[in-house]
């Protein structure tokens, strides 16, 4: 088995203040497709450095190898002699132009020099700024036509930075760049949970000495109060019609599940009794309810279906079992498991009681898929800081990210954008 | 064990009302007694008003110091992923609870904390569980149930920070945090 270490300082690109994660690698795919970046054509400071994203975005699966292009620099598919090219299998090449206005137009090909052939061809065009949109959008075309998968790279995730007892609820791209502050407070932020649409976050805020739970838009920064019963409102997930949100309320007592609109109106209750129900992930369908319970002894997650309020145990672990999220593809979920006072990342297959450990273990909790399924991403510590983790769903790949200020928890990985 | 603490629980309600009573009827003649034209009197009422007011300052102060020596001794303490407020806490409750039976005018808030072990949702249903569980107690002990108000910080509000369990057996516990008067 091929272990390789990869570090990618990203301080390469951006002003180094917009550089808020450090990204460390491990492990590798079963199979490594070689691939060549050669730099594109046009402005070469540009050039270079959009395909400085595009190659730690694809770096980052631990689906390729990247081979040195070694000074060759064709720029269209008819300058490649693939005769040169022995050491690998497919070579990104393209040109980038800049037309009227700063949009860039930047024209790609991927090019497999096994079968000579090309592979895709497309242009890719944005407004300089964007330029790291523009690579990522690259990258997940590539990531697409290479895996069969749709590529990540473009989406966005969530997150709360605690530094000395200031929380941020912050929404970052994927790789930790563009971090966007949508709330500060002196006081706790827990459970931010995203809209199918990718515009609102739903998260508990206790800046009211309990816990209560708010939406808000990412780009309006508009926000409203969804739940304030007495006791505490929390753990807020979302249908994925968007329609409505699942949620808990001790307000009849014990912790239970409860869904309501997402206006606000039209509570329901869901789970009754004296045990904790908590923790709600819709299911794929939308016709089902994961969570977390203690209503067999210790904390274990159960399935309940919506149509006729039936709940299922689906984990039977030694230790306790919290957080679950269903996979995108519908088939199984991840979570966190706490066995011999350790954390640990998680799937099981809805058809087999079988649980998969990913990870190797630590204060690893609050996993949630990519919005393709091969990436989990996750909390966990660093030296006794909370950092951003994430593992492929083959428990192979496996990165670190780590800020540069304060201990960020509670991560949950965003939806494709819209 | 019920019927012991429902006799603490009248016993402190009648001292609570011997104490308050007298000094609001003192105050009630003094000021009928005002509608005579007197300075004599008036010199009389603005002794008595004078006293009065020192009397209730003291009565407040009394409470206040009261009030202060409790909060400085408000927390119970719960083993690893128990909510039921254990034998160990009875005299802490029982204080604080003839404390809110002896003033019913007093509020308190509960506030329940979990250790890390656990995820911040499960933690914070744990933490509203020890709150409710230390509510009952209360009550049980002659508090009403109208002067707790029940919270959870779960694991957001650490009183120490490592993970070991000499730390996490002081962030297991419930506060009992009294409301400003």
């Amino acid at each position: 088995m091929i272990v390789r270490w990869i570090v990618l300082c990203l301080l390469l690109f951006a002003a180094p203040a917009r550089a808020e994660l450090n990204i460390e690698i491990t492990g590798a795919g079963e199979h490594q497709t070689p691939l060549s970046l050669v730099r594109f054509g046009g402005d070469p400071l540009i050039a270079q450095s959009l395909l400085e994203v595009v190659g730690s975005d694809l770096a980052r699966t631990g689906l390729f190898r990247l081979v040195d292009p070694a000074g060759r620099l064709p720029h269209s598919v008819s300058e490649v002699r693939p005769a040169e090219w022995a050491g690998t299998e497919t070579l990104l090449l393209g040109s980038i132009e800049e037309v009227d206005g700063g949009q860039l137009a930047v024209r790609f090909s991927l090019f497999d020099v096994v079968r000579n052939a090309e592979l895709m061809a497309q242009v890719v065009t944005a407004k300089r700024p964007h330029l790291r949109a523009i690579a990522h959008r690259i990258a997940d075309l590539v990531y697409e036509r290479l895996t069969g998968s749709p590529g990540v790279f473009s989406t966005r995730i969530v997150y709360v930075n605690r530094d000395q007892g200031s929380f941020r609820l912050v929404v970052a791209d994927s790789d930790g760049y563009g971090e966007q502050s949508l709330l500060t407070s002196k006081e706790p932020i827990i459970s931010p949970a995203w809209s199918p649409d990718g515009r609102q976050i739903a998260y508990v805020s206790f800046e009211r000495q309990r816990a209560m739970v708010y939406v808000q838009s990412i780009d309006s920064a508009q926000r409203r109060l969804l739940a304030e019963f007495p006791g505490s409102n929390s753990a807020p997930v979302w249908s994925p019609d968007g329609t409505r949100l699942a949620l808990v309320l001790t307000r009849d007592g014990s912790s239970n599940l409860y869904l309501v609109g997402r206006d606000g109106q039209g509570l329901r209750r869901i789970t009754r009794g004296y045990q904790i129900d908590t923790e709600p992930a819709f299911t794929a369908d939308g016709q089902n309810l994961l969570f977390t319970s203690d209503r067999g002894g210790s904390p274990q997650i159960y399935r309940l279906s919506l149509a006729d309020e039936t709940v299922t145990r689906l984990t039977f672990e030694s230790g306790s079992a919290f957080s679950p999220r269903v996979a995108p593809d519908g088939k199984g979920f991840v979570f966190s498991l706490f066995k011999e006072g350790v954390f640990y990342i998680a799937v099981q297959d809805f058809g087999g009681a079988q649980t998969q450990i990913l990870t190797g273990g630590g204060w690893e909790k609050k996993p949630s898929f990519a919005p393709n399924g091969k990436m989990i991403l996750f909390a966990t510590e660093m030296s006794g800081r909370g950092i951003l983790a994430t593992v492929s769903s083959d428990g192979r790949v496996k990165q670190k990210m780590v800020a540069q200020r304060g201990d960020i928890r509670e991560p949950m990985w965003g939806p494709f954008p819209k | 064990m019920k019927k012991l603490i429902l006799a603490i629980f009248l016993v402190n309600f009648l001292v609570g009302c011997a104490s308050n009573k007298p000094k609001e009827e003192a105050a009630a003649p003094v000021s009928n007694a005002a509608a005579a034209v007197d300075t004599s009197a008036a010199d009389a009422q603005a002794a008595a008003d004078a006293q009065a007011a020192a009397e209730a300052q003291t009565a407040r102060q009394a409470v206040a110091d009261e009030m202060a020596a409790l909060q400085s001794k408000n927390s119970v303490y719960f083993p690893f992923d128990v909510d039921a407020v254990q034998a160990a806490d009875r005299d802490t409750i029982l204080l604080h609870a003839q404390f809110l039976a002896a003033h019913p005018s007093v509020t308190v808030r509960v506030a329940g904390n979990a250790d890390e072990r656990g995820s911040s949702e499960y933690n914070l249903a744990l933490g509203q569980r020890r709150a409710e569980n230390t509510k009952r107690a209360l009550v049980l002990g002659g508090a009403d149930a109208m002067q707790i108000e029940t919270i959870s910080f779960g694991e957001e509000k650490p009183r120490c920070n490592d993970h070991n369990e000499a730390c996490w057996s002081q962030n297991r516990r419930a506060d009992i945090n009294y409301n400003a008067q």
